[in-house]
């Protein structure tokens, strides 16, 4: 109970001291705001990525042309070569008649010239579809099963691919770095604010240790100012997380720039992302006055 | 019965200045005790070590039973809560009224609502400032400045009552107020009181309890009623 009548004073207290030192909170809370919007960028991006790629995953596929030229035996036992190799999740085996079949009922032109072909003629090569768990080593996996002596050629969407996930992991870490800049420079930010609280009211403080004051009682009311400074940071990103995801959204009509490409629905995702950003902005307030509250009141 | 002891205390501060030598000492429970010495002599030290501002260097000091000495930095605040302080220079709230000064000292240990009013009128009208509920520090003379600081240090209702030269800004009519003032409640409400002062009118004539110390040693330990002015 105690605890409670603590924590309740603490709070109105803190709330007074965000407005008495009104200018240096205000820069603690731009800083937070903008260091939550980078945040909410970043969030926004890496989710879509990891959607995206996950998508990827179950759309892309090796395709592996088996020699006609190959040996019989290492036909037979390709298929379990091909399941050996590490990062294949799952082997399918098309015959050449049956892309024939496919091919001929695609277009006019191919039935025409193939329906003349027999088993033995046909020029087509069997094929294997293989599916990967982990579509950046895909290339790796390729050029294994491409190394299988029974494997003339192995094709997979190369280019694309490779750079669209080069490019998202390339500004997903670019996110990463500029969040950490500005945390720690948020908090260096809100351990001032801190400070400055403490200082003005230094004989306040001397009072309630001469009274008999615990520690946890002299600390919290600043670690509790902290904590508003974050959550009144965190109000502006969240309002844009929120609608101008849903306007970019609605904007590219869920896709970007390709259909391949598909952005993840606002909703839950801009209410999960908003407690995140919320979530993070209460910490790291809270973390930067308990580091100045550590430092400037010896207790 | 004893309430307070002092066994072999010395204390050297971090500067290397020893400010007590093996200092032994006996305070009763109910006793008011002065102490008294010229300005270096310790005082201050030796009442910092009451409620555990500074640590002795070695020795033990015991209250009601509690070794000081021991205490952890942590657990300092459950002795202040049985101790009363009182300075020279208030050390009041500016921007707090008389009644706010007083609550803050039950707010800031977590005191129930209920109980803070009550408390913090009785301990009012104890130090006779009734009719000055609402008045801020500022408009208050010195003498009323130090009855709030008194009022706000036996709020809680402590044990023992620690005064460093509650006089020592104050006129000669006032100082004697606050001295009756802190002799009432320790009549009343049988609170043991430590006093410094450098005040020897006063020492002269409420004849108590006196210790005086010299250049950090104990010099004289007077019981009730034996102390005569002598040039220290
Ligand atoms: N924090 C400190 N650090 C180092 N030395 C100190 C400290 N406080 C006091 N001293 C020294 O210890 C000695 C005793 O000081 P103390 O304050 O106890 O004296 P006092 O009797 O209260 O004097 P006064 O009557 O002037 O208040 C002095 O020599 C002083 O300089
Ligand atoms: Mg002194």
């Amino acid at each position: 109970m105690r605890f409670f009548r603590i924590l309740g004073r603490s709070i109105r207290d803190a709330f007074k001291s965000v407005g008495r030192n009104f200018s240096l909170s205000l820069a603690s809370i731009s800083c937070i705001i903008v260091t939550l919007i980078i945040v909410a960028l970043s969030i926004v991006i890496t989710y879509n990525v990891d959607n995206f790629s996950s998508e990827l995953k179950k759309d892309l596929t090796i395709v592996a042309f088996v020699s006609n030229e190959a040996d019989k035996t290492d036909v037979e036992k390709l298929e379990s070569d091909i399941k050996e190799i590490s990062n294949v999740s799952k082997v399918t085996f098309k015959s050449k008649s049956e892309i024939k079949e496919e091919m001929m009922q695609e277009d006019e032109a191919f039935l025409n010239v193939m329906k003349q072909w027999d088993d033995e003629e046909n020029p087509l090569q069997n094929t294997y579809l293989i599916k990967v768990d982990d579509i950046e080593k895909i290339g790796e996996t390729a050029t294994a099963i491409n190394n299988l002596s029974a494997i003339d050629t192995v094709k997979y969407g190369e280019g694309m691919v490779d750079q669209l996930v080069t490019v998202f992991k390339v500004a997903q870490r670019v996110s990463l770095i500029a969040v950490i800049a500005l945390v720690l420079m948020t908090m260096f930010l809100i351990v001032n604010t801190i400070k400055l609280t403490i200082f003005s009211r230094k004989r306040e403080i001397s009072i309630m240790r001469l009274v008999g004051a615990s520690n946890f009682a002299i600390k919290i009311p600043f670690v509790v100012e902290g904590m508003i400074l974050g959550f009144l940071g965190s109000l502006v990103p969240v309002g844009l997380l929120i609608y101008g995801y849903k306007a970019l959204y609605s904007y590219f009509g869920g896709r970007l720039f390709t259909d391949i490409i598909k952005l993840v629905k606002p909703t839950p995702f801009i209410y999960y992302a908003s407690i995140v950003v919320v979530v993070i902005g209460i910490v790291v307030g809270m973390i930067g006055s308990g580091r100045a509250v550590r430092k400037y009141l010896k207790v | 019965m004893e309430f307070i002891r002092f066994n072999n205390v010395t204390k050297q501060y971090k500067n290397g200045v020893v400010a007590i030598y093996d200092l032994n000492l006996s305070i009763e429970k109910g006793d008011f005790c002065f102490i008294i010495g010229g300005s270096g002599s310790g005082k201050s030290t030796l009442i910092k070590m009451l409620y555990r501002e500074e640590k002795p260097t070695r020795g033990e000091i015991i209250i009601g039973g509690l070794k000081v000495n021991k205490l952890r930095n942590s657990n300092v605040y459950k002795l202040r809560r049985k101790l009363g302080i009182v300075f020279q220079d208030y050390r009041l709230l500016p921007k707090s009224n008389v009644y706010e000064n007083v609550a803050f000292a039950l707010e800031a240990i977590g005191a129930k609502k209920k109980e803070i009013r009550p408390k913090v009128l009785k301990a009012i009208e104890l130090v006779g400032l009734k009719s000055k509920l609402r008045d801020y520090p500022d408009n208050l003379s010195g003498g009323e400045q130090q009855r709030v600081a008194i009022a706000r240090a036996i709020v809680n209702e402590p044990k023992l009552l620690i005064c460093d030269e509650p006089t020592g800004n104050l006129d000669p009519n006032m100082s004697m107020e606050i001295v009756d003032l802190l002799e009432e409640i320790n009549k009343k409400e049988g609170t043991t009181v430590v006093m410094v002062t450098h005040d020897k009118v006063i020492v002269d004539k409420k004849k108590k309890h006196v210790i005086a110390l010299k250049e950090g040693h104990l010099y004289k330990d007077y019981k009730e009623g034996e102390y005569i002015d002598e040039v220290l």
